[in-house]
């Protein structure tokens, strides 16, 4: 009996993250595109529910009711776990990020290594739809991607060592309490713009969207896909995209502290705080997506292993014997 | 302790089985996948028995990079269609014999390494200690690997650079007559080389390319 509580306890707990980031990535869809329409002097969805909120809703509406078509030469059951696995991994990453010193569903000893493997993971999800659908436009997406993950997944890594180096501990939420004095984003200003522009190009975002370039590719890897199955390769794409801002917003922004520790401030919920960080680092990826053209192929790899990599290299051996010589290395 | 034991024999059996399917499937890609079921349940098994470092490394490098890597040169070579037919084809089965040799000697050699193993019994004091403070794993695994085997580690670390160098130079060809595409160039390119304006006469048209 007391087993079961504790299971139903996390159950509610799991639930009552999940239902949030869920009803979030909806709102973030209509965000995206209200931000880009407004870049382009557009009005962008603004007609179902007030200034078009309920738009996501609508959409996934429509994806339910459409059919869902299999191809027959496609390989069905890696077609249609693809979907699925992109789904689960884009949300099962929200077990770690902590909403405040305490409010975390599984406060582990290796949180940001967790969140690293299971983003660098997201690439199966890609890999298995192109391949399986058997066609063309999808299995060279698929590859594009491939690449293209491993390849920037690379200059994260290495960004996220500086920022151990400072911190000293694995724990997201020992990472943000590092950051009392001083956000790392100050400090580490040029791995911040290395990770920012390195998380578009793991998320697939213009000007990285390579894998889906709708004028060479089609929609790449999601061509043969439709309704229900389509929307949740969509859904696991933006979820991720929340992720890779709430991990900058961790690494970087202080996470879940107030940027001024003072009265008014502190009021706040940290909760809160975390929240309007994620967005603000979502609106930038909105607005890139609205005003910069998308990368050639060759100059996306260079730009991975003949730029970031090195750059990011060079500031770990910075950051370290900077550490080193004034003795602030965080030995315990 | 009981959710412990299922936890701990579904991932056993899952990592099994999907080890056999690996030889056993038919379809190379399919396998692979078993590949990377594998690897994740071994990573579980490395998380439960306390060693979080390892199976997030584990999930990293082997699951996140090489089972990529893995999967993009199967699915290149597409080797889909040959069936792997198992122990049934002419080819396959001229092969046998010698697997079969090599596979005992490796049975043997891996017995003759295990059966001549023993722990120091100083270990299982260290295990005792590590259990008993508050260290994490992570910080007692670097406080080990960054000093009592600094130069086992160092020298591991050259091993793979001379891999990776040597994998590049045996790869690497100079092929002549490739039109290769200059970054520097196409950035630096001004509108005075691009476009020219010309007076053009009507009826007779400018010729390009001269």
């Amino acid at each position: 009996m007391e087993h079961l509580s504790t299971v139903f306890q996390e159950v509610y707990k799991i639930l009552f993250l999940l239902v949030p980031v869920l009803v979030s990535v909806a709102m973030i869809v209509w965000l995206d595109r209200r931000v880009w329409a407004f870049v382009q002097k557009r009005q962008g969805p603004n007609v179902v529910g007030p200034f078009g909120l309920l738009q996501s809703l609508a959409d996934a509406l429509k994806y339910i009711f459409k059919e869902i078509i299999i191809p027959s030469s496609s390989n069905k059951v890696i077609f249609i776990l693809a979907p699925i696995v992109t789904m689960t991994l884009a949300l099962i990453a929200w077990a770690v990020i902590p909403f405040s010193a305490t409010q975390v569903l599984a406060d582990i000893n290796v949180g940001i290594l967790y969140l690293f493997a299971v983003s660098s993971l997201g690439v199966y999800g890609i890999i298995m739809g192109g391949w399986a659908s058997n066609s063309k436009y999808p299995f060279l997406g698929a590859i594009r991607s491939a690449a293209q993950m491993v390849s920037y997944e690379v200059s994260i890594g290495v960004i996220i060592i500086n920022v151990l180096l400072c911190v000293g501990s694995l724990n997201l939420n020992d990472i943000v309490i590092a950051q009392q004095n001083m956000w790392f984003v100050i400090p580490l200003f040029p791995m911040f713009v290395i990770f920012f522009i390195s998380a578009l190009a793991e998320t697939n975002r213009p000007p990285f969207d390579l894998p889906e370039a709708e004028a060479e590719l089609v929609a790449g890897y999601q061509t043969e896909y439709s309704g229900m199955m389509y929307a949740m390769f969509w859904l696991g794409e933006y979820a991720n995209i929340l992720l890779m801002c709430a991990m900058g917003a961790i690494l970087f922004l202080g996470g879940w502290m107030s940027p001024i520790d003072v009265y008014p401030f502190t009021l706040v919920p940290s909760a809160i705080w975390l929240i309007l960080k994620i967005l603000l680092l979502f609106i930038l990826f909105a607005l890139v997506k609205a005003i910069v053209p998308r990368y050639r192929y060759d100059q996306l790899m260079r730009l991975g292993w003949k730029v970031f990599l090195p750059l990011s290299l060079i500031w770990v051996v910075l950051t370290a014997s900077y550490l080193f010589y004034f003795n602030l290395l965080p030995v315990n | 302790m009981i959710a412990h034991a299922i936890f701990f024999y579904t991932f056993s059996i899952i990592a099994v089985v999907s080890a056999i399917m690996v030889t056993a499937s038919k379809n190379t890609v399919h396998s692979v996948f078993f590949l990377i079921l594998d690897f994740i349940s071994i990573s579980c098994l490395f998380i439960m028995i306390g060693a979080e470092f390892l199976g997030m490394i584990m999930l990293i490098v082997y699951v996140g990079a090489v089972a990529v890597l893995f999967l993009f040169v199967v699915m290149m070579l597409n080797v889909a269609q040959q069936k792997n037919q198992w122990f049934a084809g002419q080819q396959s089965s001229r092969h046998i014999p010698v697997g079969l040799i090599i596979s005992t000697l490796i049975f043997f050699e891996i017995i003759i390494v295990i059966g001549g193993w023993k722990y120091k019994p100083e270990i299982f004091d260290i295990n005792n200690s590590i259990s008993q403070a508050s260290i994490s794993n992570t910080h007692s695994l670097g406080q080990i690997l960054y000093t009592d085997y600094i130069h086992v580690f160092q020298i591991s670390g050259m091993i793979l650079l001379v891999a990776m160098i040597g994998a590049i130079v045996l790869t690497f060809r100079q092929r002549s007559g490739v039109k290769r595409q200059s970054y520097i160039k196409q950035i630096s390119r001004e509108r005075a080389e691009g476009v020219e304006v010309l007076e053009v006469q009507s009826n007779k048209g400018v010729k390009l390319d001269d």
